[in-house]
């Protein structure tokens, strides 16, 4: 482990300067990603400006009904926050099936969609990886891939992001807010988050040395019926091999509104476009629901061993929207 | 009906009553010091440098960078180490692990293999140091993967004989009514105790000594001797605390490299192993391949059983993990074949992990035991009674005592198993669909010579010193219940003193024997104390002691089958769309001899059975076919059962005691995990109609498996 200096920063101007300033630093949330790869030597960071005490941990109604979330609010005030439990249940469901108690009284919400991947090849040395290593190789294709990624995917990396809070996010239309040496700047989550193409080591649009500071959620009245469901072999204190953030109004039999995000399928949180589309005017029946996410799951590129996950996705997505309508439905 | 049978020494009634353990209260608050953390003044730290190759030869050590490193004081390697001895066999009559005797060639047989230790003022230096530290190889193709029918398997007998036959099987199997005849395997599975291997060594007036984290003091000492041809008495090991064994903490790189380096810095030197080191430096259950055939009369009397067991083991040292051994205990039939073969290949050394054989072997067994019951349409605890058998299976001898029976009874009465139907696939709770499982379980119960010291005090109180470890297990509180009724007197009067090489040779901590060997030599010099007290009117200054030895007393016991048994119930939920099992509550009822303190035992129990709901679920460490090494080798990419994981899990006891041990004990280290993953797999079956043979039962199996199904399907 590299010996590293250690600052506190006590606002977003300092902070933002303080990195600029040497190119070599990062960001310390709640170190809970950050630390444990630091230990293992994948990231060696020089200095770490600490931003936890940044007057950023606050989350605020806006004037249209969303929600403004700062960016050190914890995971664990997040989940027990009354207006997202409220009217964005399906965020404080996933936030909650992330981690642990404890990691979650310390994971920022801003670090929560930083985290890296949990590719067992990006965190391993003595392995090629595209992501760790640009132009290195990877390991996964030809290696262990049960838990990589099916959607979205190039030759260059198939690892899958590991936030179950992001999927909620991405499912509501979270705008992603940035301080950065140039000035302010806000990216719609899907953008966020880049394709992986052939440069996996990109991965988030934000500009060098940008600090995250707030989240918004737009008013999504669909939202208040969501839910979001992970699959994963244990119960707990697992990354997610599938997952799914949805939202569903249903008026008269009839979708009127849908929202549809999926975890654990590619290299960020995936917006289910093509299943939303197939859903909204259509009969909320299993029929319409095992179409929308044959609509969506059409994309997908399943490796020599992953390809269960599309069967899984299929009947996960089918699952979690009979539950919402059939809630709807009484 | 936590009941015991009074033995021969329970005069006061300590043994077989709720004792919280003696170094509860340390532990809690942190007084107790384990191996890694003891403070000394001038403590240089180590850390191993592990190779990344799979096969090959070290061309190279880089040295020089690295000694410029401030703060670092070493590098040893196979170029500059001292050579060992390592022509022996040791206490528990196997040849040392070369894994564990570090730096003695430029061979490196397996990805994990230790190829440097660098010594630095701290750990924090030493890691640094140790990651940057170039090593190059001459690389070597390997083979890592266990496949049934390897061209390099061989029979190996390990501690037992690699193959049994009786009878005629091919006749008797075409004899039989109904046949099983089905492959199954288990993964590679972690020891994955909390506290990793750690050791401090330092030479202390002419003598190492080493504070350590280990299963058995005087083993460690005794090897450490050997290996450095030291006289027995220049070597003292300790180790007071300990977090967990499960038959990883034996002699290990971590001890061998911190004396060569404590010895070359003349300073005390501390060598931790990290979670990922332990997965290739600390021995790993075997992955298995194991076919049963079994052929049963109409009435589901076997007439012909045959258990095959493949495991891996590593091109350096033979381990055996004996899976077939099961049925020469369990089940008898006119004919009756059992095997274990081995392959080597480049791979780390596996050795013993909680109830090595049986764990594996018994689920291959009572699955397949289930499986002739449906196919019989039998109840699974009918063919089992059925199947009693008189003797041993293949020694012929009688039991001491087998109360198997009992267990089956006990547990069905209690978990409800009467009203159990029997069809497959009909029980539904929203999107899970729900099952119930059994399975029978036995592992051997045994003691091995121990000494002991027992000494009167002059205050009247009483002093046990053995070199016994209490690795989790509460040892230290059972030898207390067990002086205190040898002795006539209460336990608050007993100190008992443990984990120093010192006291004298003594049974380690594993095989399920260490407290009956413990309590036998306890017992034994307690007796004699009590002798010596009767003809003495005052007690010196220095007080009285006394020693025994168990050696002839126990070379003295008839030959018997002599076994603990249960009978394991699990009831699971699996959802077959998203391939989610969990399982709602488990049943263990055990005949496991004599229980000491059943607050404790009910610990071991129920930590057994845990791991079985673990090794049925999720445990399997990964291995990439390309490198050769380990996938995600830590406790994010390694699952173990988490609390969510283990709902409602109760285990008890039906009276059970060993006729011919002074307490009446057999022990309960292992049995708690026999059989508990074939009650979960069965349960599954019996909720989705879907057999699963191939451990860990993952949700990408079950969603395969349900994706091709259609009623009754094999995954």
């Amino acid at each position: 482990m590299r010996e590293f200096g250690y600052q506190r920063a006590h606002d977003v101007a300092g902070a933002v300067a303080l990195l600029a300033a040497d190119p070599d630093a990062r960001y310390l949330g709640g170190g809970t990603n950050l630390v444990d790869l630091m230990k293992t030597g994948v990231e060696r960071p020089a200095r770490l400006v600490d931003v936890r005490e940044l007057p950023l941990d606050r989350v605020e109604s806006t004037t249209d009904g969303g929600l403004r979330i700062g960016a050190t609010v914890t995971n664990s005030d997040l989940a027990a926050d009354p207006d997202v439990r409220r009217r964005y249940p399906a965020l404080a469901q996933a936030v909650l099936a992330g981690a642990s108690g404890q990691l979650r009284n310390m994971a920022t919400v801003g670090g929560n969609l930083l985290q890296r991947t949990r590719c067992g090849y990006f965190t391993d040395l003595a392995a090629p990886c595209n992501k760790r290593a640009p132009g290195a190789g990877c390991s996964a294709v030809t290696g262990e891939h049960h838990n990589h990624a099916v959607l979205g995917a190039s030759d260059h990396c198939v690892a899958v992001h590991p936030s179950d809070m992001g999927v909620a996010l991405t499912a509501f239309d979270a705008r992603i807010s940035y301080e950065s040496p140039d000035g302010p700047g806000e990216a719609p989550i899907t953008d966020f988050y880049l394709p992986v193409s052939d440069t996996p080591h990109r991965e988030t649009a934000l500009p060098p040395g940008a600090l995250i500071t707030h989240v918004t959620l737009p008013a999504a009245p669909v939202a208040a019926r969501s839910r979001y469901r992970k699959v994963r072999e244990r119960a707990s204190y697992a990354f997610a091999i599938g997952s799914v953030a949805a939202a569903l109004t249903v008026e008269d039999g009839v979708v009127r509104e849908a929202r549809l995000a999926l975890g654990a399928v590619a290299s960020r949180p995936w917006r289910a476009r093509a299943a939303e589309a197939v859903l909204t005017g259509a009969p909320a029946d299993g029929a319409s629901f095992a179409a929308a996410a044959d609509a969506e799951l059409a994309a997908a590129r399943p490796l020599p061993h992953n390809g269960y996950k599309v069967t899984l996705m299929r009947n996960l997505v089918v699952s979690v929207l009979t539950e919402l309508a059939g809630e709807d439905a009484r | 009906m936590t009941t015991t049978t009074p033995g021969p020494s329970a005069l006061r009634g300590a043994v077989g009553t709720a004792h919280t353990r003696i170094e509860g209260r340390d532990k809690v608050t942190g007084a107790a010091r384990y191996a890694g953390e003891i403070p000394y003044p001038e403590l240089a730290h180590g850390w191993l440098v592990l190779s990344t190759v799979a096969r090959g030869r070290i061309l190279d050590v880089e040295t020089g960078p690295i000694l410029a490193m401030p703060g670092v004081l070493t590098v040893l390697h196979h170029g500059n180490a001292p050579r060992l001895h390592t022509d022996y066999i040791g206490m528990l009559g196997v040849p040392p692990d070369p894994t564990s005797a570090v730096f003695q060639d430029d061979r490196v047989p397996f990805a994990g293999w230790p190829v440097a230790l660098v010594v630095a003022e701290t750990p924090e230096v030493a890691r640094e140091a140790a990651e940057a530290l170039v090593v190059t190889y001459e690389r070597e193709p390997h083979d890592t993967e266990l496949v049934a029918g390897h061209p390099g398997a061989y029979a190996a007998d390990g501690h037992m004989p690699a193959e049994t036959e009786k009878g005629d099987l091919e006749a008797r199997l075409a004899d039989s009514a109904f046949v099983v005849d089905e492959e199954y395997t288990t993964p590679e599975e972690q020891h994955s105790m909390m506290e990793p291997h750690a050791a401090t060594a330092r030479w202390d007036g002419g003598r190492l000594e080493v504070v350590d984290s280990n299963q058995g003091a005087g083993w460690v000492q005794s090897e450490l001797a050997t290996m450095f041809s030291l006289d027995a008495s220049a070597v003292r090991v300790r180790s007071e605390h300990i977090g967990g064994g499960f038959g990883s903490k034996g002699l290990r790189a971590h001890q061998v490299s911190a004396v060569m380096a404590a010895t070359a810095l003349q300073r005390p030197v501390r060598v931790v192993l990290t979670r990922r080191q332990t997965f290739s430096l600390g021995g790993y259950r075997s992955p298995t391949a194991q076919r049963v055939r079994l052929g049963a009369d109409p009435d589901g009397r076997l007439l012909a059983l045959e258990h095959r067991s493949l495991n891996q083991t590593s091109t350096v040292y033979e381990f055996v993990e004996p899976s077939a051994g099961v049925a020469r205990v369990m089940y008898d039939a006119e004919a009756h074949r059992t095997a274990n073969h081995v392959v080597r290949l480049d791979v780390p050394s596996p050795t013993w992990m909680r109830a090595p054989g049986e764990a594996p072997g018994s689920f291959a067994v009572e699955v397949a035991l289930d499986e002739l019951a449906a196919r019989a349409g039998l109840d699974p605890i009918d063919l089992r009674l059925r199947n009693e058998p008189e003797v041993g299976p293949v020694s012929g001898l009688p039991f001491s005592s087998r109360n198997l029976a009992a267990c089956l009874h006990e547990g069905a009465r209690r978990f409800g198993w009467a009203d159990r139907d029997p069809r497959p696939g009909v029980r539904r709770d929203g999107r899970w669909l729900l099952g119930t499982g059994t399975a029978a379980a036995s592992f051997g119960a045994g003691a091995a010579p121990s000494t002991a010291l027992v000494t009167a005090e002059a205050d009247g109180s009483f002093t046990v010193r053995i070199t016994a470890a209490d690795i989790g297990t509460g040892a230290r509180t059972a030898l207390t219940l067990i002086a205190a009724d040898a002795l006539e007197t209460t336990p608050d009067r007993v100190r008992v003193r443990i984990g120093d090489s010192d006291f004298g040779p003594a049974m380690i901590a594993g095989g399920s024997m260490g407290t009956r060997s413990w309590a036998w030599a306890v017992t034994a010099a307690a007796a004699d104390l009590r002798e010596r007290l009767a003809m003495t009117t005052g007690i010196p200054p220095e007080g009285i002691t006394v020693r025994s030895d168990t050696t002839e007393a126990l070379g003295a016991l008839a030959q018997k089958e002599r076994h603990s048994y249960g009978a394991q119930f699990a009831e699971v939920a699996v959802d077959t769309a998203t391939g989610e099992i969990r399982v709602r509550r488990m049943l263990g009822i055990f005949a496991a001899g004599r229980i000491v303190n059943p607050l404790t035992a009910r610990n071991q129990l129920v930590g057994g059975m845990t791991w079985g709901i673990s090794m049925a679920l999720h445990e399997e460490a990964v291995r990439d076919r390309n490198t050769g090494g380990h996938y995600a080798p830590d406790l994010a990419g390694y699952h173990v059962a988490t609390h969510a994981d283990v709902p409602d899990i109760e285990a008890d006891w039906v009276d059970d005691h060993d006729p011919d041990d002074p307490v009446g004990i057999k022990g309960v280290g292992e049995i708690g995990i026999v059989g508990a993953a074939a009650a979960v797999a069965n349960a599954v079956h019996h909720a989705t109609g879907v057999r699963h043979r191939h451990l860990p039962i993952r949700p990408d199996r079950v969603v395969a498996a349900a994706g091709s199904a259609g009623g009754a399907v094999d995954a």
